[in-house]
């Protein structure tokens, strides 16, 4: 089968590789219909995260159309036409009976701080992804999820990943009507992110970027105030304060993760040298720009081991700070519902369709921020849907 | 000496304070459960991958979890280093310095695969350069002409020897 695969830092390509192959009883096998890549696959992609090994297949944004099921897999059949979920979730061990499939205690033997994710390094249990024709994808009775009759599939992908997290995003923040929330980052996820506020009654909401395009994007999907950080302001954070009355936004939604731009010594230390674990400005500016008592809600990835955090002001401020890998089964209904009712609108996230044979290009155009691109689909020509 | 306590159940106070709507990790924590309230916190699933590959595994867990990725089982010098590194708990520079070293390692080693099989890998086309080059013009240009310029001054630097004879300065006072 014909699947992406990494050679090193900013090079990947697609080649032949052997067809997965059932391992566990509860495993599938699904040949995939569509998969995207992710702004968290680009921390992967530059190399920052530990233990990514050349040979691995990324992709923790996919569908699929099940071809093989293992002999206890009840849930789903053969001809299902499926949404996975970016986690690999067992269903039933401590954290996922508590709702937390993105920590689940039986799918990583190679770190215990966060659970299995496809296609995500070693580092999250080595797993190859979704960027291929064909995935293996355990605990089958949990994860994959039928797609509704009449949803559009291209809005069923963007339920695996961006739109729970960008909703989980919203939740964590903790808002209560009226609110100020400001999104750092307007990837997709931010985006997302920032529509969201609004179904949990934020009263303004305000995106800050640096890429004219993406801002102009997010004003339009998301109805929100975007501003540029590199022409629109000296300091992101004193902008919000002047914005605010002063007093610093009730919450503040760090979407960038390890590859923030906007600050020198972190651009060096965090992506350049690896001396911390990617660039920590997107986080800075969260903790010293949110008001007193207000609350920071983490989805940008950021790898292990360090970083530069300034956590002297999250005890000054007395923050509450709630961040985690979104657990995509909990909020699926809820988000499925929203699809149906044209509430969110996911599939309009999407700009580019890039044939799995063109991945190199789609990481470098993605990566770059070439073409104006927003979110890339990759597409399979032997998928037919 | 051990440690002999009361249970704390029968201390003045315990719980007056209680709160179970303080909750800071609602909703994503739903029922919230500490480990004391499991009962089945050991739970595992009924049927376990077989370990037919190499799994390296963190020393912050008891056994290998039920499922696992089989992706790229440890190889060569960068696997090496790994095994290495998983001696190390999570929270240790020991574990993750030498995993990001083996990911370095484990590029060359590519490349030399690569080879082995008779392919040269075309890093261009992997770089994407194609589509830089379509997008971004003057950027591809100016990060491509860097790249020249460093590289011939790194190999002029290191290949050009001093023709010059060396006289060793006078040391002493100035005079």
């Amino acid at each position: 089968m014909l699947a992406m695969d990494y050679r090193g830092p900013k090079r990947v390509r697609a080649t032949q590789k052997p067809m997965p192959e059932i391992k566990h009883p509860q495993d599938a096998i699904v040949r995939v219909t569509r998969s995207c890549i992710c702004g968290s696959d680009l921390h992967l992609y530059n190399g920052n995260v530990p233990d990514t090994r050349v040979g691995m297949t990324f992709g923790h944004e996919f569908t699929g159309i099940v071809e093989e099921v293992g002999p206890d897999v009840t849930k789903i059949k053969v001809g299902d036409h499926v949404l996975v979920p970016f986690n690999v979730a067992c269903g039933e061990c401590h954290f996922c009976k508590q709702g937390m499939f993105g920590n689940c205690h039986e799918s990583n033997t190679q770190a215990s701080a966060v659970g299995g994710i496809f296609g995500y390094s070693h580092t999250a249990g080595g797993y190859n992804g979704g960027q291929a024709e064909y995935a293996r994808v355990p605990y089958a009775n949990v994860g994959p999820t039928v797609i509704p009759e009449g949803m559009d599939p291209d809005d069923a992908v963007l339920l695996t990943d961006v739109v729970p997290t960008g909703y989980q995003a919203a939740e964590m923040a903790g808002i209560q009507p009226g609110d100020t929330v400001v999104v750092f980052g307007a990837g997709p996820v931010g985006i997302m992110a920032a529509r969201c506020c609004w179904l949990f009654g934020a009263g303004r909401v305000i995106i800050i970027d640096k890429e004219d395009y993406r801002l102009e994007f997010a004003r339009n999907y998301a109805n929100c105030e975007a501003y540029n950080f590199e022409k629109d302001m000296d300091d992101p954070v004193v902008f919000i304060k002047k914005a605010t009355d002063f007093m610093g936004a009730d919450c503040v939604i760090d979407a960038v993760g390890a590859e923030a731009a906007g600050n020198a010594m972190q651009t060096i230390t965090g992506r350049k040298l690896l001396l911390q674990a990617g660039s920590t400005t997107a986080l800075h500016w969260a903790i010293n720009s949110v008001k007193k008592g207000g609350v920071v809600s983490i989805v940008g990835v950021y790898g292990p081991t360090d970083n530069l955090v300034p956590i002297g002001n999250v005890l000054n401020k007395g923050l509450t700070i709630r961040a985690n890998q979104a657990s995509v089964k909990r909020l699926l209904p809820r988000l499925i519902e929203h699809v149906q009712n044209g509430v969110i609108n996911p599939k309009a996230l999407i700009t580019h369709r890039i044939p799995l044979e063109e991945v190199a290009d789609g990481y470098r155009m993605f990566s770059a921020k070439l073409d104006s691109c927003i979110k890339p689909l990759i597409v399979f020509p032997s998928a037919n849907i | 000496m051990e440690n002999t306590l009361k249970d704390p159940q029968t201390l003045p106070g315990w719980g007056i304070d209680a709160n179970s709507e303080n909750d800071p990790t609602y909703p994503m924590r739903e029922p919230r459960l500490n480990v004391s309230q499991d009962p089945d916190n050991k739970h595992r699933p009924a049927s376990l991958q077989p370990v037919d590959i190499e799994v390296l595994k963190t020393i912050e867990r008891p056994n290998v979890s039920a499922v696992f990725g089989e992706s790229s089982p440890p190889v060569g010098l960068s696997g090496m280093i790994r095994r290495f590194a998983f001696k190390y708990s999570e929270s240790h520079y020991g574990h993750w310095l030498p995993l990001l070293l083996a990911d370095r390692v484990n590029v060359v080693e590519g490349i030399v695969e690569d080879l082995a099989h008779g392919k040269v890998p075309n890093i261009f086309a992997e770089k994407g350069y194609a589509v830089e080059w379509k997008h971004n013009r003057s950027a591809f240009v100016t990060k491509m002409a860097t790249i020249a310029v460093l590289t011939v001054g790194t190999v002029l630097l290191f290949t050009s020897g001093n023709k010059k004879s060396y006289k060793p300065k006078r040391r002493g006072y100035y005079r």
